[in-house]
Formats: C-alpha cells, sequence, structure tokens
C-alpha cells in the first residue's frame, strides 16, 4: 500500500520490541463481541490511476460553472481566482501544518492569520477580527450567541432578507441555548418595520445588506435604533466584493459584522469548504468566539506572533468558553488573504466596480424581457426578478440549453413565492453570456 | 486538538540571543518577512482588470467613497511574500509531527487533484440538482463508505469539524429527547479527560455537564458511573453521555459496552466522540459498541490537511434511534439512479447546521483517501497506527513515564514524573525537541494526567524516523536527568523565532495592524 512506509520485516521486528506476538494483542482491551474478524465489505485498494478514473468519470457528470454561461449567487459566488492563489496554498508548509500552537515554528501561519485578520478588519470597518469561522451562516448563529453574551438579554431579531439558510442555521444555534429567535417575513423592499420591533429586551438585530434579494439596506438608522435600547447591530454579508463599492458596515454603526469570505480567493466547492469572517470592536473582544492571533516579541525582541486571548476558548474554559470552535478555516484564511493582498484597494474597488457592471447591463437588458421584471431599487451584482412562470421550472429549462441562469427563490424557502428567480452577474460574465441568458428567458417566457 | 499550555501563558525569562547581526535580517534561508502592510500599498495591484465602463451605480447613496486602505502587491511581490512565511512553519511533509489526538498523518497528493476536478470544486450548491448528480454520487458514496466502516444506519455529512459533528449529535439527540416529551432530560456525562469541544458543546446544546472521574487505569471510574446514575432514582434527568473512543489518553475504553446499557437503560443517548476513530477503521465499529452517534474528523482519520488549522469536516454518523431527527439537506437516491438532495425541514429534523452541503472539497479527498486504501489498507493503517504508538511506547516507557500502564492505542500518553526535581518541565522539554527538528506531542492534554505528554506517531512514520525520533527523545529524556537545564530553558535556539511572549500578546493585545 503505498502511503504505508512499514513492511513485514519492520513490523515483526517492533512487535518484537513491543514484546507481543503479534499485533491481536494489541487490541487485546477492544471487548470480544466487539472484534471484528473479517474484512469490511468494501473494495480493496487500488492504484492512484483507477481512483482518478473514477473521481474524473463522477467529476464529468456534473455541469461546472466555468463551461457554461453562469448567474447563481445566493450565498455563493464564482469569481475568477488568480493561478498563484492555489498554487501557493498547496505549498506543504501551509497545506500540512496543524494549528499553529508552537509559535517558534509556526510563524508562517501566524503571520497570514494576523494579516488576514487586519485585512478582515479594514474591509468591514470593524477594529479586531478572528482568524475565521466555518462559513458565514455559522459566524452568524455565533454572533446572536455573543450578543446575549454580551448584553444579557434575550431577543434577536432576524430582519427580513437574511439568507434563509443563514436564519434557520442561526435559530438552530441560539435557539438551543435559549435565544428567543424572532425570524420576520421575507420582503425584498427594504422597509424599516424591523425599527418598531427593537425594544428594550432585545439583544440583537441581524441584518444582511447586500440582502438576500440583492438590495442594499442602508444599515444606520438601524443601529442608532438599537443602540438606543441597548441592542447590537449584526450585520452580514455574504458576497465580501461587495465591500469594495459598498460603505463598510463598522461605518454604519454596526457592532458585530460576519460574513462570507468565499468570494475572494476560495472556490464554490458546491458549498464548503468556504471561510467565515467576524469582526467587532476592540471592547467586544473578550466575548468573541474562535480563535485570534496576536502580535507579541520573541525573547531576542523580535516580532512575532502567537495565539492569544485563547481564556475564551474550549480547551480553556470547556463548558464556559464562548463557543466550541476548534478546527477553523485555516487554509481558506490564507487563500483569502493571498487574493485580497495580489487586489488591494483599489483592485478590489475595480472589481467591485466590473461586478456591479455585469450586473447592471444584465438588469437592464432582463427589464426588457416580457413576462419578467427586476424588483430592485438597489442592488451589487445580484437581484431579484419576478417572472411569468414558476422559476424553477425555468431554471431547469435553462440548465436543459447549458445555462445555469440563477436560483429560483423557493430553492431557498419552500413556502417563498414560486416566480422569484435571484440572478446574480459577476466579472466572470460578459456580453455573450447576457445574450444567450436573456434569449433562453425570452424563448422561455413567451 | 488542545494545545500546548492550557492557558499557561509564558513569558520568557532572559533574552537569551541579540537581534539578528546580518545587515539584511535574513539568516540565510530565513528571510525576514516584513507585513504586507509595511510593503503594500492600497494602488497597488498584481491583478489586471478591464477598465470599467462608467455605468452609473445602483447603490442607492451607499458607495464607499474612501480610499479602502487594503495593501496590494504584485505578482511576483506576493509570491515571495507567502513562499517567505511558508519557511517559518513546521509541516507533516518536513518531519514528524506527534500532536496527540491530531492525528497529523501524510496528506496524500492525489487526493488535492481530485478534490479540484471542476465537477467538485467549481460547481455551485444551489445548481438545480440534475446538474450536480457527479458531486451527489460522490457524497453518497463517501455515506456508504462512512456507514459500513461504522455499522452505523446514516450519516449526517454536513458538520464542518468535529466541535461542528459534535453539536449535530448532541442536537440530534435533542431533538430526539423533546420530541419523546424528555425535555427535562438535560444532564449529559462527560468525562474529565475530554476534550474541551465536548463540554462546550454540551452547553451550547442546551445540556448541562456532569464530570466523571478517571479511575487509575485512564479509563471511566465505572464505580462513579454506576453510583452517580442510581442516586438520580427518579429524577433521573440523564440525557446521555459524551465519551471519546479510545479516549484521550489513547486507550480503549474497555466497559464501554456497559457504559453503554447503563446510559440506555437511563433513557439517554451515547455519543461518542470519534476524534481518534484512526485507531479502530476496520477493526471495530461504533455501531457494535451501542454508539448513537459519532463525529468522523475525516481531516484526521482519513487524511484531509489541516491547512494550518482547517478546514475540516465533521460526519456524524447515527443510531436508528437518531436518524430521524438528522440535520438537512442529505442525499438521497431512488429507484432509477438519480440522485436528490433532501433541503428542506421536516417536524422532527434538528433543523439545519449550516448554508448549503458542508464540505464537499473534503469529501473528495476523504473518498479518495479510503478508496486508495481500501478496506484492507484500512485495516492494516489502523493496524500500522498502533503499532507504531506502542513501539514508541515500547523503546521510551524505562526513560519517561507512562502516565497508565500497559499497551496504548494510536496514541502513548507519558506524565511529567519523570522529570521531577530535574528543574525541567514539559513546556521546556517540547521547546528542546523544536531544537532538535520535531514539532512537540500534544501538552498538557488530557487534563487528568500532570504535564501530559500525548505522542501519535500515525501509520505515517517509517521505522527509521521511529528509530530516530526515539533516539532524540532518549537524548533530551537522559540530558533532562543528568541536570543540563540551561539548554531546555534557553530552546529554542535554531527556530526562527525564539520563545515569545505570550503573557505580553495577551495582557496588551495588538490583534491587527495599525491598532
Ligand atoms: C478528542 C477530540 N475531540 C474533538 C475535537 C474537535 O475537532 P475539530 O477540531 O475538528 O473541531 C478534537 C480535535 O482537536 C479532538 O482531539
Amino acid at each position: 500500500m503505498r502511503y504505508l512506509p512499514l513492511d513485514n520485516e519492520d513490523r515483526a521486528e517492533m512487535l518484537e520490541v513491543i514484546g507481543v506476538r503479534n499485533v491481536e494483542d494489541l487490541f487485546g482491551c477492544v471487548p470480544k463481541e466487539a472484534r471484528l474478524s473479517e474484512l469490511i465489505d468494501l473494495p480493496y485498494h487500488q492504484p492512484e490511476s483507477e481512483v482518478e478514473k473514477h473521481m474524473t468519470k463522477l467529476s464529468n457528470k456534473s455541469i461546472s460553472a466555468s463551461s457554461v454561461p453562469f448567474f447563481c449567487g445566493a450565498g455563493a459566488y464564482k469569481h475568477h481566482v488568480p493561478s498563484s492563489v492555489d498554487h501557493l496554498i498547496q505549498r506543504s508548509e501551509f497545506l500540512t501544518a496543524y494549528t499553529p500552537y508552537q509559535p517558534e515554528i509556526s510563524q508562517g501561519t501566524l503571520q497570514v492569520l494576523f494579516e488576514f485578520q487586519s485585512q478582515v478588519a479594514i474591509l468591514t470597518g470593524m477594529e479586531v477580527a478572528n482568524a475565521s469561522m466555518y462559513d458565514g451562516s455559522t459566524a452568524c448563529a455565533e454572533a446572536v450567541v455573543m450578543a446575549k453574551r454580551v448584553t444579557r438579554k434575550h431577543k434577536a431579531i432576524i430582519a427580513p432578507g437574511l439568507h434563509p439558510h443563514y436564519s434557520l442555521a442561526t435559530d438552530t444555534l441560539a435557539s438551543s441555548v435559549g435565544v428567543d429567535v424572532c425570524i420576520l417575513e421575507q420582503k425584498i423592499s427594504s422597509d424599516y418595520k424591523v425599527l418598531d420591533l427593537i425594544d428594550d429586551e432585545t439583544a440583537c438585530v441581524v441584518v444582511q445588506s447586500p440582502n438576500v434579494f440583492g438590495e442594499i439596506v442602508d444599515l444606520t438608522p438601524i443601529a442608532e435604533k438599537a443602540h438606543l435600547h441597548k441592542a447590537l447591530l449584526i450585520a452580514v454579508f455574504t458576497e465580501p466584493v461587495a465591500l469594495g463599492l459598498i460603505k463598510s458596515p463598522g461605518e454604519q454603526g454596526a457592532d458585530i459584522v460576519v460574513g462570507e469570505g468565499q468570494g475572494i480567493g476560495v472556490g464554490l466547492n458546491f458549498g464548503g469548504p468556504h471561510v467565515g469572517l467576524f469582526a467587532c470592536n476592540k471592547k467586544h473582544v473578550r466575548q468573541m468566539p474562535g480563535r485570534i492571533c496576536g502580535e507579541t516579541i520573541d525573547a531576542a525582541g523580535n516580532r512575532a506572533f502567537v495565539l492569544t486571548l485563547s481564556t475564551r476558548e474550549q480547551h480553556i474554559r470547556r463548558d464556559k468558553a464562548t463557543s466550541n470552535i476548534c478546527t477553523n478555516s485555516g487554509l481558506c484564511c490564507l487563500a483569502f488573504s493571498i487574493h485580497m493582498s495580489l487586489l488591494g484597494g483599489d483592485g478590489l474597488r475595480k472589481l467591485a466596480i466590473l461586478n456591479h457592471e455585469s450586473a447592471s447591463l444584465l438588469a437592464t437588458r432582463i427589464d426588457k424581457i416580457k413576462g419578467a421584471k427586476v424588483l430592485n431599487n438597489t442592488f451589487f451584482n445580484e437581484f431579484t426578478v419576478k417572472l411569468d412562470k414558476n422559476a424553477k421550472d425555468v431554471v431547469h429549462s435553462l440548465a436543459n440549453k447549458n445555462i445555469l441562469g440563477g436560483v429560483p427563490f423557493s430553492r431557498l424557502s419552500k413556502a417563498g413565492p414560486k416566480d422569484i428567480l435571484l440572478i446574480c452577474a459577476t466579472e466572470i460574465v460578459d456580453e455573450h453570456d447576457i445574450e444567450s441568458l436573456c434569449k433562453a428567458l425570452e424563448e422561455e417566457l413567451r | 486538538m488542545s494545545m500546548n499550555n492550557q492557558g499557561r501563558v509564558t513569558a520568557p525569562k532572559a533574552i537569551t540571543s541579540v537581534a539578528s547581526e546580518s545587515f539584511s535580517g535574513n539568516k540565510a534561508l530565513d528571510q525576514a518577512t516584513k507585513l504586507i502592510f509595511e510593503t503594500g500599498s492600497f494602488n497597488k495591484t498584481g491583478i489586471d482588470f478591464p477598465e470599467p465602463k462608467g455605468i452609473k451605480y445602483r447603490l442607492g447613496g451607499l458607495e464607499q467613497t474612501k480610499n479602502i486602505e487594503l495593501p496590494g502587491l504584485s505578482e511576483p511581490e506576493t509570491l515571495r511574500h507567502y513562499v517567505r512565511l511558508s519557511q517559518k512553519n513546521y509541516a507533516i511533509d518536513l518531519g514528524v509531527y506527534p500532536l496527540g489526538s491530531c492525528t497529523m498523518k501524510h496528506n496524500p497528493r492525489l487526493n488535492e487533484k481530485v478534490a479540484r476536478l471542476p465537477g467538485f470544486s467549481d460547481v455551485h450548491p444551489l445548481q438545480p440538482i440534475g446538474t450536480v448528480q457527479g458531486a451527489l454520487e460522490l457524497m453518497y458514496e463517501l455515506s456508504n463508505w462512512l456507514t459500513k466502516l461504522c455499522n452505523m444506519p446514516a450519516v449526517a455529512l454536513t458538520p464542518k469539524a468535529g466541535a461542528h459533528g459534535e453539536l449535530c449529535g448532541m442536537m440530534t439527540i435533542r431533538a430526539r429527547l423533546d420530541a419523546d416529551g424528555n425535555s427535562h432530560k438535560r444532564r449529559v456525562f462527560v468525562p474529565e479527560s475530554a476534550h474541551g469541544t465536548n463540554p462546550a458543546t454540551a452547553v451550547q446544546c442546551g445540556f448541562f455537564v456532569d464530570e466523571l472521574p478517571a479511575n487509575d487505569k485512564g479509563c471511566i471510574d465505572m464505580d462513579v458511573l454506576r453510583l452517580k446514575i442510581s442516586d438520580l432514582g427518579s429524577d433521573n434527568d440523564i440525557a446521555g453521555i459524551m465519551l471519546t473512543n479510545p479516549n484521550t489518553c489513547g486507550l480503549f475504553e474497555s466497559d464501554i459496552i456497559e457504559i453503554s446499557e447503563l446510559i440506555h437503560t437511563a433513557g439517554g443517548y451515547f455519543y461518542c466522540d470519534g476524534a481518534n476513530f484512526n485507531a479502530l477503521v476496520g477493526r471495530v465499529r461504533p455501531g457494535d459498541l451501542g454508539v448513537d452517534a459519532m463525529h468522523i474528523n475525516l481531516h484526521k482519520t482519513f487524511s484531509t490537511p489541516h491547512g494550518g488549522g482547517g478546514p475540516g469536516s465533521g460526519p456524524t454518523v447515527l443510531s436508528d434511534a437518531l436518524k430521524d431527527y438528522a440535520p438537512v439537506p442529505y442525499v438521497v437516491k431512488d429507484k432509477s439512479g438519480r440522485f436528490d438532495l433532501i433541503e428542506d425541514i421536516n417536524d422532527i429534523s434538528m433543523g439545519r447546521l449550516c448554508a448549503f452541503h458542508g464540505q464537499m472539497g473534503m469529501y473528495t479527498r476523504a473518498l479518495s483517501y479510503m478508496m486508495s486504501h481500501g478496506s484492507d489498507g484500512l485495516k492494516q493503517a489502523t493496524e500500522d497506527a498502533v503499532l507504531n504508538a506502542n513501539y514508541i511506547l515500547a523503546s521510551l516507557s524505562d526513560l519517561m513515564t507512562l502516565a497508565y500502564p500497559g499497551h496504548c492505542m494510536h496514541e502513548v500518553l507519558f506524565d511529567d514524573t519523570f522529570l521531577e526535581n530535574t528543574g525541567v518541565d514539559t513546556l521546556d522539554f517540547a521547546k528542546a525537541m523544536i531544537d532538535e527538528g520535531y514539532h512537540p506531542m500534544t501538552m498538557y492534554f488530557p487534563l487528568v494526567v500532570h504535564g501530559a505528554m500525548l505522542i501519535e506517531p500515525t501509520e505515517s512514520e517509517s521505522k527509521y524516523e521511529l528509530d530516530r525520533f526515539i533516539a532524540t527523545m532518549r537524548g533530551l529524556a537522559n540530558r533532562a536527568k543528568s541536570g543540563d537545564i540551561k539548554s531546555f530553558k534557553a530552546a529554542p535556539q535554531h527556530s526562527p523565532t525564539k520563545r515569545v511572549d505570550e503573557t505580553l500578546a495577551a495582557r496588551k493585545p495588538v490583534l491587527r495592524y495599525g491598532s
């Protein structure tokens, strides 16, 4: 077996040193009734070539985003990732290292985390960020639980427009620790009914912008009202590229900012791994979940980095920890950070503008189609279209024509309207793609 | 995994050497590396874009008007920055990485290749089901391997790491308890030796923790458990137990079948922390031990890379009693061989744990690993992992002190008794290993042992590497006993960075550039 360095001679010598006759003896502690005598009924070992062949066969059964006109968003975004990103993250020293528990021989990972945290803090307009969560949805759930700790209050208001999966993931976690999660009915237009619901009992209000319908929400009035009642504003985003063109949540008064970082550096991956971003202000840092890397010096007086403030974490605080998270999204942070370094602030803005322009062109074109109407007042790179037909059926017919034409809202929420289609156009979409989609839509809606 | 010094933040006592003596700040291959914030600037970029067309914004007046102060670098500068940083990291591909409980085994590169095939890496989670049949088939196949290896009827793939799998399992247990009208059952037994994620998870799921002590053999003290259960009598509020097996001392919980019966009789459920499943694959099936739920760290047992802290993946196998309460989404196959994804929550499911379908990128790697090994190779890998650990045990137990007598499973636990009166502690010993070119073992975990040193070699080490490692450990143990403490206190000397001031980091947190 190509991955196993020991041969039978080694094994025999080692058994002798151990002083047992065979390897069975080492499993003597296993109760007899639980010892397997036969091999489990699964295929035998296979050479690389065979495994690769099988995997390629499976891979070929799916339609990949790059191979067709592609318009899916709703929480995961297709962007061009520079080749150097994937090359760098495959360096053994990054790929095959563990969490940097030994700072003397982990400064590579630690400095990356420090730079990553700095980038996330700047991007979100917050003072500090942690070293990542699993993804945007779990970051959102943890933020609500954190708000309960910070405010010692129990009510969380989920404003319309939060990605339905985020609402559900948040409800799952937060209700189990006694948070009363009020999920407001989904609405496309940003109405501010949520303002009336914020009261003294409110721990936090959770608002996504751009929201799941693509609409950009002015967070400032919500932050003001929340702060009046000593509640926290948790701002959520699913598309980090949007922050290249939209005022940061921090500037709009958010207390905690959580989001999905996948759009920078990390591919679609059928939904995972992605990378959860988590930022807040300094005064709340001791209530933050997850790992944090900090700057310090070493014995020679040189700058060094180390995991810090770990008295919040499960390995020290156990049942009193701020979260149970341990493994996070390390390598995806690296990918995010490299891509962001390649972009730079101006590059990010340019990328954001290109996204917005793609979407604007598409929206203008779709509005001319009979039976389709763009519902947004504002958007970044995705928007909502009301169709004269069932959106799921339309998307299926488009797929049959080799066009991945967006996400029916009912896919995210069974109870949601059936005629709503979420469409996204990033910088990878060109005029031909737009024409292909719109022609096909015209045929469908005729 | 638990970390080095369990909250013992350490500050180096003396500055033992002066800052770099070279003009450049470099030390040969070890290149001084500034922060990107010190070398880049926001108006520089390593990516060429077409010029925007100048279309009017539709942002509702919320556009960012200020510069975004994120530093940019050209491509060559980027490559240098990260390659230089990478050279300051220890890695499995460099040497023995015996972090107990973390299972730092070889990460096959075939897995990296297949994970990048476009049908897995370049598909959107919300594409029409008909366009992602290959990806779903892979998930289905992975489920089949996992459920067969565990002899469990179902698996929830979505959890994004081990601790997330714990959440999945414990919330599923809670959902079942609530469905049966047992919402008062909230007591969860957790052994003292458990990983920190276990008690943290129990509390995050709304349970409370009742700690179980270990006996003098490193396993659960059965007398205590029996007494606790009988003492509760009619006030039985037992929800279940979270038990790691083999446990964090590297020992098989030999009373596991009785434990599972006791818990079940009390109307509770048996959660098994499967972080150490790599000691059992192909030889013992959790389903045969009465387990109701167990997470599997694909990033340990099934070789997906740790990536400097993640991402992981924690599929959670479930028993018949729990499987209907599993989270969404999950894959099903119909009679015609077509795969579908069940995404809508029914009345009894515990709900949704995260957006989308979990860690596809890890599923591909793990399945590739399993197919490569096959049922025969997986069993052999298990045996080699246990053999390697016992070889280290046998070769060191005369000089270092075993925490518990007898053989171990996949990892061997020493305590610091052998360092008594030497002036050297576990931390010093670990730092001296760094100078010898080894990553230290897990230290100060599990908590049931004083100055714990938990060594897990995995099956990926050759006898040659093990012999070198053993010789080094013997050398260090002898040196400590000979009273040469100076070299331990000054260690590491050869690493790019010397001992760091953790106290300073925690007292005056500097958590980002420019703060
Ligand atoms: C025994 C044990 N349980 C649980 C975990 C948590 O797993 P993860 O880090 O994947 O969340 C670990 C890993 O560190 C572990 O060693």
